[in-house]
This record gives structure tokens, sequence and C-alpha cells, in this order.
């Protein structure tokens, strides 16, 4: 058999010219109304089936050859003014023949005729023949004869409506026939796997899976039925077809019958039937699929739970959840070889059942959760990444259900499925707890809640032990922390107790999340605290009072510890805007020491941890700015933290930088506001020095370079003595504005100056106001009235 | 014995005729030159009624010294040819001797005549029913004239007729128990019945129902039996498993079968036997043979 295919096509071929001559005599016969001369060509025709040598691709060919030769057949046996004998005779004629093959090949032919004629009630005939048909007993020849008798009936069944239609119980006939035919073909399908040599097992199923569609063929006409109801359907078409797959023993053919049921049948016949359909699966073979089965099954009910929410009582009624579970729990436990992914992906499908059937029973879907963890339990590591996505399906499910992850986080399973994830997958499915909280807009609003939300996404809040800390891209954490601090912000509950209780709750575990994340949730925090604190205000006087506990003080300090936990990282620079911000809420607060201390803090960084010029620069800015704003200190308090300033003003490394400072520390002896501190002397004094800084710092320049320095510092300095002078400080005279302006202008004329076109600019449209403000007349244009230009 | 018939043509013809010749049923009967002919059937206790038409040629006088016919129930071993044994001889004398001018007819009747064995025509053997009239005449050959005829004996459905049944095999190899509804069957008779496979250990191949007809004639040590099989009918294709049932359905009326004969005159008996054969896929054949009766029914069509 070295090229069996070729000899295989050649018997084909074969086959179908013995058929072919055979049909040509047989056609004579017919046209010439030779009954006799017809049976015999006919006969010997069908022999050509007898043949063991064709697989069952060829041996289908062969068969399709023959069916349509029957076709022509059974037209002339139909006309018996032809042939002129009773289709009584007929029926017994065509069993003369000697072959058994042909003889029921023949017979099924003139038996649907038989039942045509209605000369005997077709349950009879049906009977006989599928009865008769046992005579073939090789399996592909048998299937394909009684795929014969199928397709011949199948009009022809005495249905409930049907012109075949007998006296009584006659769909059970029907039934009957049909189950019986399918019984017999599942025998010998499933015998095909016990003949013929040994050791091409693997050639055997695939010839089998060819033909399975013959055998469940029988089970879609019987969903056809008409007058299969659903109670003929539980108390006989169900026990008997499962009654035969348990019984074959064959996993091939299980698997596909089980398949075949749940799709053929309708689903609300599957949902009244669950316990016996459901109670079939453990009793199966080892070997075959029975999670895919059990999920497909799940998934059509799902499906149909969710075409209409009418039929949604109807599972409550059966309890198709419970028996659902036990099932899957009893085949996991029956299969105990069952991979891990198996497990999970039958879990997944009854969570998606349970979800579109019984959305508002979230212990089921708890009870679901925990029954994974109980398998996962048992597994030491799940490293199969099939598994793994199986499990983020099931834990994206009911977020993407309930678009609600606080419904999630009242599930007491879902943390400890997620406590089996690897750390890369727990991540992301932290991320999509996170992002599905963004998305639905969600407030979690109990500590509770927080809680169980943090374990959950303990994964991004800290390193897990083990984790290789090396891998982690940093695009991904940046992103990952993002998450995070976004979070943060949706913590919220207007009840300022409980409010707390969530701040603490998040500073709890944040704080353990290391110095790479720290600085990305801290901020958030303190955001959430600050925020705390403005509620606190809002309701301040009916509140306060009562609750001790809730002082703004004991959020300072809160707040205090929270920030200091930067130092660890360190981020002296978010720290001191942190220390800031915390600064301004208690100047909002009104508590002077908290404020003050809030600014030592700051100032502290600044000295010792702050060190960059750079940074120094932003950060001396940001204090200028954020003390210019503070109303709550008393004289000396606020003197100490503005000579501090200046003093650090001062004391920059680069001149322009030292200048810019020192004309901004000027704004903090005048406050802009009605009992804003307004002290013009100390004001002049500041520009006095940025001015000199600002000349020492051109001649720095001169020395250096052999050039002029930027003008331009001097032409801020200028705007600042106009901005002083509007606001009415009375020791900004016009004449110094006057005396700086040629100042300028002595300056850019002169030689070593560059010709600076930005400061050129800057000059121009500050001239520019000052003539605008003279002619605009009223009290501000007298005022400049004096400047000349 | 008629070497003149060459050189002198017959003075007369003689035609014999049954009086109900027209509505009596007619069978095909076999001839010695294979030639199959129509000829009346009669059955036991009937009366053969009929005449003898002799016509002499060209109007010649034909003297003879008497006309009579014989009905004759004969037995003919092949292996002893030319040997007739009449178990049956019945005369009528039609005529005394005188002459013959003209065409003359001779009306014969012999009442409920006793044929107790039916025609058969056999691989060794040969019961046959003859009228036979012989013009008798002195000096010359007498003329003789034959006219067969077939008889059936119909009997009625039997008061007993149990199922056959019977469990055989081959120890651990295979193990069947076949089911024949009846033991006695009628020549249209259908066989049905069931195998039911309880042990196979073997690939079988398929399973045939033969019917064969065994026909000794002789009697001791001269007994000559042969075996003839009519009908090979395959039963099941493909190999059976445990628990499998195979139903049987024969249709006997395509097979030209007779009854069963027991010993007819002593000198032959014809048996009918059901032989069930399995083959297994090296062509080994497995079977089992059981005799059957056959009766002829009153057809009443």
């Amino acid at each position: 058999m070295l090229n069996g295919t070729e000899d295989e096509e050649k018997w084909l071929a074969e086959g179908i010219a013995g058929i072919q001559h055979n049909a040509f005599y047989m056609h004579r016969a017919l046209d010439s109304n030779n009954l006799r001369e017809a049976l015999k060509y006919s006969a010997q025709m069908l022999s050509e089936l007898r043949t063991s040598k064709l697989s069952p691709h060829k041996y289908y060919e062969l068969y399709m050859r023959a069916f349509d030769e029957l076709k022509r057949l059974e037209l002339f046996f139909k006309d018996d003014s032809k042939h002129g004998v009773s289709v009584v005779d007929l029926y017994e004629l065509v069993q003369h023949a000697g072959n058994i093959l042909p003889r029921l090949y023949l017979l099924c032919t003139v038996g649907s005729i038989y039942i045509k004629s209605k000369e005997a009630p077709a349950k009879e005939v049906l009977k006989d023949l599928v009865e008769m048909c046992r005579g073939v007993q090789h399996p592909i020849r048998g299937l394909f004869l009684r795929s014969y008798l199928a397709q011949i009936s199948r009009d022809k069944l005495p249905d409930i409506g049907s012109e075949y239609e007998g006296d009584a119980d006659t769909v059970m006939d029907a039934v009957d026939f049909v189950l019986q035919n399918f019984t017999e073909m599942n025998k010998l399908w499933v015998r095909m796997q016990h003949q013929g040599p040994g050791g091409v097992r693997e050639k055997r199923e695939k010839e089998r899976s060819e033909l399975q569609d013959l055998v469940g063929k029988n089970l879609h006409v019987l969903s056809q039925i008409e007058g299969v109801d659903l109670e003929m359907y539980k108390e006989t078409v169900l026990p008997r077809v499962l009654e035969q797959v348990v019984n074959c023993k064959d996993d091939l053919a299980q698997y596909y019958l089980m398949d075949c049921i749940i799709q053929v049948f309708p689903d609300e016949y599957h949902l009244q039937t669950l316990e016996t359909l459901l109670g079939a699966c453990p009793q199966l073979q080892p070997t075959v699929d029975v999670k895919t089965v059990l999920s497909r099954l799940m998934d059509r009910l799902s499906n149909y739970a969710a075409s209409s929410t009418d039929v949604l009582p109807e599972f409550l009624q059966v309890e198709a959840f419970s028996k659902l579970s036990n099932a899957i729990g009893k085949v996991i436990e029956a299969q105990l070889d069952m991979p891990a992914v198996g497990a999970i992906t039958l879990y997944v499908s009854l969570l998606t059942f349970t979800l579109r059937v019984h959305p508002d029973r979230l212990d089921h879907v708890d009870q679901v959760l925990g029954a994974c963890v109980k398998k996962l339990s048992n597994i030491p590591k799940l490293e199969d990444s099939r598994a793994m996505k199986q499990v983020v399906a099931l834990l994206s499910a009911p977020l993407e259900k309930y678009n609600d992850i606080v419904t999630a986080l009242t599930l007491s399973n879902y943390p400890r499925v997620m406590d089996h994830l690897d750390i890369g997958t727990n991540k992301l499915m932290a991320m999509v707890i996170i992002q599905s909280i963004m998305k639905n807009n969600s407030c979690i609003s109990t500590a509770d809640k927080v809680e169980v939300l943090f374990e959950l996404i303990k994964g991004l809040i800290k390193d897990i032990d083990g984790a290789d800390v090396d891998e982690l891209d940093e695009e991904d954490f940046k992103e990952e922390q993002n998450s995070v601090a976004r979070l943060i912000h949706m913590l919220y509950n207007d009840e300022p107790e409980e409010m707390l209780k969530i701040i603490c709750i998040v500073r709890k575990h944040t704080m353990v999340g290391g110095p790479k994340r720290l600085p990305f949730t801290v901020s958030s925090l303190v955001f959430s605290a600050l925020r705390l604190l403005r509620q606190l205000q809002g309701q301040e006087g009916d509140i306060v009072g009562e609750e001790a506990s809730m002082t703004p003080n004991k959020i300072f300090q809160l707040l205090t510890q929270i920030i200091e936990s930067l130092s660890a990282v360190p981020s002296p620079e978010l720290a001191l805007r942190l220390y800031l911000q915390c600064a301004e809420a208690a100047n909002g607060c009104d508590i002077e020491h908290v404020a003050y201390e809030f600014f030592t803090q700051a100032f502290l960084l600044y000295e010792e941890e702050i060190a960059d010029s750079k940074a120094q620069v932003t950060a001396i800015h940001l204090i200028i700015g954020t003390l210019q704003r503070m109303n709550v200190f008393g004289v000396e308090n606020r003197d100490t933290l503005t000579h501090k300033a200046t003093g650090y003003s001062a004391r920059l490394l680069k001149k322009a930088d030292q200048c810019r400072a020192v004309y901004a520390c000027s704004h903090l002896f005048w406050v802009d506001d009605q009992d804003g501190i307004k002290d013009g002397e100390r004001v002049l004094l500041c520009l006095k020095r940025a001015l000199r800084i600002a000349n020492a710092a051109q001649q720095m320049a001169n020395v250096a370079r052999g050039s002029g320095g930027p003008v331009s510092l001097f032409v801020e300095i200028l705007n600042k003595y106009i901005y002083f002078f509007e606001k009415g400080n009375k020791q900004i005279t016009s004449s110094a504005i006057q005396g700086l302006i040629e100042l300028i202008n002595t300056e850019m004329q002169s030689d070593s100056t560059n010709p600076d076109s930005v400061a050129d600019a800057f000059l121009a449209s500050t001239l520019r106001y000052i003539q605008f403000q003279k002619q605009k007349g009223g009290v501000m244009g007298e005022k400049f009235e004096s400047i000349k230009l | 014995m008629n070497y003149l018939v060459g050189a002198f043509k017959l003075p007369c013809n003689i035609f014999i005729s049954f009086a109900d010749g027209r509505i009596r049923k007619q069978v095909p009967l076999k001839k010695e030159n294979g030639k199959t002919v129509m000829v009346a059937l009669f059955q036991s206790q009937e009366s053969i009624v009929g005449e003898v038409v002799i016509e002499p040629v060209h109007r010649k006088k034909v003297e003879h010294n008497g006309v009579k016919i014989v009905l004759l129930g004969q037995i003919e071993l092949y292996f002893d040819r030319g040997n007739f044994y009449d178990f049956t001889s019945l005369v009528r004398e039609l005529d005394i001797p005188g002459e013959l001018y003209e065409r003359k007819t001779y009306p014969f009747e012999f009442s409920t005549v006793e044929m107790l064995y039916e025609s058969y025509n056999g691989v060794n053997v040969r019961l046959r029913y003859i009228l036979k009239v012989t013009i008798s005449r002195d000096y010359v050959s007498n003329i003789v004239e034959y006219q067969e005829f077939v008889v059936h004996n119909y009997t009625p459905p039997p008061s007993i007729n149990n199922s056959i049944k019977m469990e055989v095999g081959i120890e651990d190899c295979l193990h069947i128990e076949f089911e024949y509804s009846k033991s006695k069957y009628h020549l249209k008779d259908v066989i049905i019945g069931k195998i039911y496979f309880l042990l196979v250990r073997i690939k079988l191949k398929n399973m045939e129902l033969e019917i064969r007809r065994r026909e000794s004639t002789g009697s001791g040590p001269n007994t000559h039996v042969e075996t003839e099989t009519f009908a090979k009918f395959e039963l099941m294709d493909g190999a059976s498993v445990r628990g499998e049932s195979i139903p049987i359905r024969l249709f006997l009326s395509p097979y030209e079968l007779t009854p069963t004969y027991q010993n007819i005159n002593n000198k032959f008996s014809v048996k009918y036997y059901l032989n069930l054969v399995l083959v297994d896929e090296e062509d080994r054949r497995y079977f089992k043979q059981q005799e059957i009766t056959m009766y002829r029914l009153l057809e009443t069509s």
C-alpha cells in the first residue's frame, strides 16, 4: 500500500464506471418499462457500493452517484402504469435480491413510495425499513445506507400535521424511527474505531469525523419534528439520545453528539431539561472535552437569556444556575487531570451565564469566583498563559457587566482570585479595574470599599516579592502609577469623617509603595486631603465643634506625615511644592502656626535638599509666590519668612537669577489688597538691590566676555517700578523711573552692548505703555505726566 | 421403438384432450429435451376425464386389435435409465379390435384417481404421470401417443408448526442464537427469523442463508445423494458485534421448490435444509444446517 491514494483513485474510478455501466442498462430497461431488467441492473449497480476499499470520503462520491440513479429508479417505481406491479408486490419483489446491500437500498427506495401510496401506515413501513437495515453491519456501508434511509424518510415521517400522520401516538412512531436509526448509526460509527487494522488510529479518527454529520443529521431531523414538544423531548427524546451517548463510551462520538444536542434543540428545551443534560456530563469518558461542551451550553443559554427578558423567570424557576454550578463542580472533580485553563474556562462561561441571567445575584458571582479560587488553590502556580487569560476574562466579566467596580468590591472572592495571578497579569487586571472606574466615573465612597479596592490593585501599589524590577518598562510603570494617582482622585465621600478614613487607608497602602511610586501617589493623596480640608471649611461651624477628631489640625498633621514620606525618595522639589500647597491651605484655615511650620519645612528642604541651582531658582520663586499670598502671619513671623526669602534670593548663584528673585521679593512687601501689607520703603530697597545686582551682572559680563550683559534685566526692573508706581507706592517716584529709563538708554547705546532685539522690543513696548498711560489722562495720566521719554 | 416413424408416416394421428382442458390450470413442465411446455395440473382423487381423437391419415383404413388408454404413474431413476417403475397403472379399453376408417372420438374417464405422489423432476430421479393411448396392431408396431400431466397435492397448513431455535457456537470464538419462526413452510412462504450474536471473537465478513435440497435415490448400498443449493441469500454484510440481532426475511417464491418427499415408493426422498453460513475475513465458513419441511398449500387465488 505504498501509494494508497492512487489505488483508491483507481478503485473509485472503477466503482464509478461500474455504476455508470449498469445505470446505462437500467435506463434502457426503464425506458422500455421492463421491471425485471430494471431490478436486475439496479441491483448490479448498487453492488458497486459493496466495496470495502474506499475511504469514507471517496465512498461518499460513489454513494452520491448511486443516489442520483436511485432517484430515477424511484420515479419509475412510482408510476405503476409503467411496470404494472402494485407497490405491495414491488416491496416484496425487491427483497428477492440475493445481496443484502442492493436489496436494502432498493427496499428503502420502494419503501418511500410505499409510504407515499398510503397503502400501509407510514409507521409500519418505517419500522420495517429501520429494522431490516440491521443486516448491514459494516460501519461505512451501514452508515451510508442508513443515511439514505434517513434521507428518503425525512419528508414522510408521521409527524403532527404531516399527511402521513396516523391515528394515535403517531409522533411517537416518527420519533422512535429516527431514534432507532440514530442509535444504530451511532453504534456503527463508534464501531469504526475498533475495526480494521490497528496502528492507524489517527487516520481512522479523521475518517470518522468525516462521517459525523451523517450521524448528527438524525438529531437535526428530530429537532425538526413538529410533534416533539417539550414534554416529549423531556420524557423520550433526550433520555434516549443521552442513553446512547453515554453507553457508546466513545470520546469522539460523545463530544460530537453532546455538542450536537446543544446546538440543534431549542434553548427553552435545554433549560427545562438541564438536570438531565448535565447529569450526563460526568458520565462521559474522561477524555471527552466536557468543558467545551458545557461552555457552549452556557453560552447558548446566556444568549438566550440575553435575547429577551421574558425568559428570565424560566431560568429562575428551574434554578439553572445552581444546576450548572453543580455540574461544573462534578465535572472538575471527576476529571482530575483537566488543565487549569479548562476549569477556568468553565468558570468564565458560568460567570457569563449568571451575569446575563441573574445580574442581581451577586452571591452567584461570588460563588463562582469562590469555586475558582478553590480550584486555583490546588495548583501551585499558574503558569499557563492561556489559563491566565481566562482568569483575566473571569475577573473582567463582572466589571463589564456592572460597569461599576463598587459591585465587584463587594465580592469577597474577587481579591482571592487575583492573588493567583502572576505579577504581570495581576497588574494588567489592576489596570483594567482602574480603567473601568475611570470610564464609568464611578466614585468609591466608603472606606471599606477603598480598602478592598487597594487590596485588589496592590500589584500596582507596591513591589511584590519576586518581581523582577529590572524588567519594568519605564513608560508602563509611569502609566500605571499615573492611573493609581488618578484613581485616588476618584475616591470621595461627602462625609468628612469617612473621607478621612478613606485617606488614611489610601495612605496606609501607598506608603509602602517605595521610592519609585511615592512621587506619583503622594501628590494625589495630598490634594485629596486638601480637598477634605476645604470640604470641612465649607461645613465649618456645625460639625467641627462636635467631632473633635476631625480638626484641620489633625489633617495637617496627616499631611505633614504624608509629605515627609517623600524624604525617602528623595524628591525635595515635589515635597517643597506640597508643603507650600499645605501652607496655603493652612492660610485658608487661618492657622498661623501650622502655616509657619509648613514654610519652615519648605525652607529646610530648600536649604538642605535642593542643591541644583536651577531647581533653587524655581523653588525660590514658588516660595515667594506662596508667601506673597499668605495673610495669616503676624508681623514677626512674616518678617522672619520674608527675610529668609529675600536672603535666599540674594544668594542664588547666577546674578541674573539673583536679580530676578530679589525684585520678585519686592512683592512680599506690597500685597495689593485691602488690608495687605504695604511697605513702600522695603519695596524700594528690594528694587534698588535688584538694580545693583543688575549693574554688577553687567559689569561682570563686561569683564568676562568683553561685552555687555543683558539689558533686559533693567527693563524688567523698570516694569516693576512702573507696577509699584501705578499701585501708589509713594517711595517710587516718577523721577526714579525717569532715571531708570535713561540708564537703560545709555546702556543700550554703549559700544560694548550687543544688540538684543528681544530686550529692544521689551523696552519699546514698556515705553509704549508709559506713553499710553500718559495719553489716557485722568489720575493715571497725571501721575505719568512727569515722566519724559 | 419408433424406428418406423422415419420410414413410414403414421397411419393416424391421435389427440388426447381433457374435458376441462380450457379452464384447467396449466403448469410449466420441463421436457427431456430442455424445452418447457405447459401441461394440465391435477391432484389426487380428481377424476381425469377427456377424450381421445383418432384420425386416420388420408382416410386410410387402420386395422387394430383394440384401442386402450393407460394412466401411468412412473418413477424413473437416471442411473437405472430405461427402467420405469410404474406405481400406478389404470387401463381403460376404448375400442374392441376392428378397423378405423374415419375420425373417431373416444371419451374416457378415470374417476377419483389415487395419485399420492407428486410429479417431480430432480437430479437423479423423475416422477411423472402419463396418459398413454395405444392402438395395438398385429405384425406392425403399435401406434402409441403420450400425454403428460402434472400432479400437485396440497396439504393443509400443519397444526403444529414449531419455530426452530438454537444456540450454536465455537467455544470462546463465536456464539450465536438463531431462530426461524417455523419449521414447516409452504412453497410461497417467507422465512422470518433472526440471528442474535452472543459472542463474536472472529472477524466476520458476511453471513448468508442457503436453501439446500437433498435428494436421495435408491436404497441400501445403492443410495445416491445429491445436494443442490437453491438460494444464497445474504443476511448480513460486515462484522456484527455482541448484542446485535440481524433480521431474516427470505421470500421462498422466487425459488422453484417442491414439497418435502419422504420415501416415495421406496425409491427416493427429497429433503430441504436451511443452512446458515458465517464467513470470516479469511473466507473460513462456519455453518449450521437445519431441516425444514416444505409443503404445498392450496393457492386460493
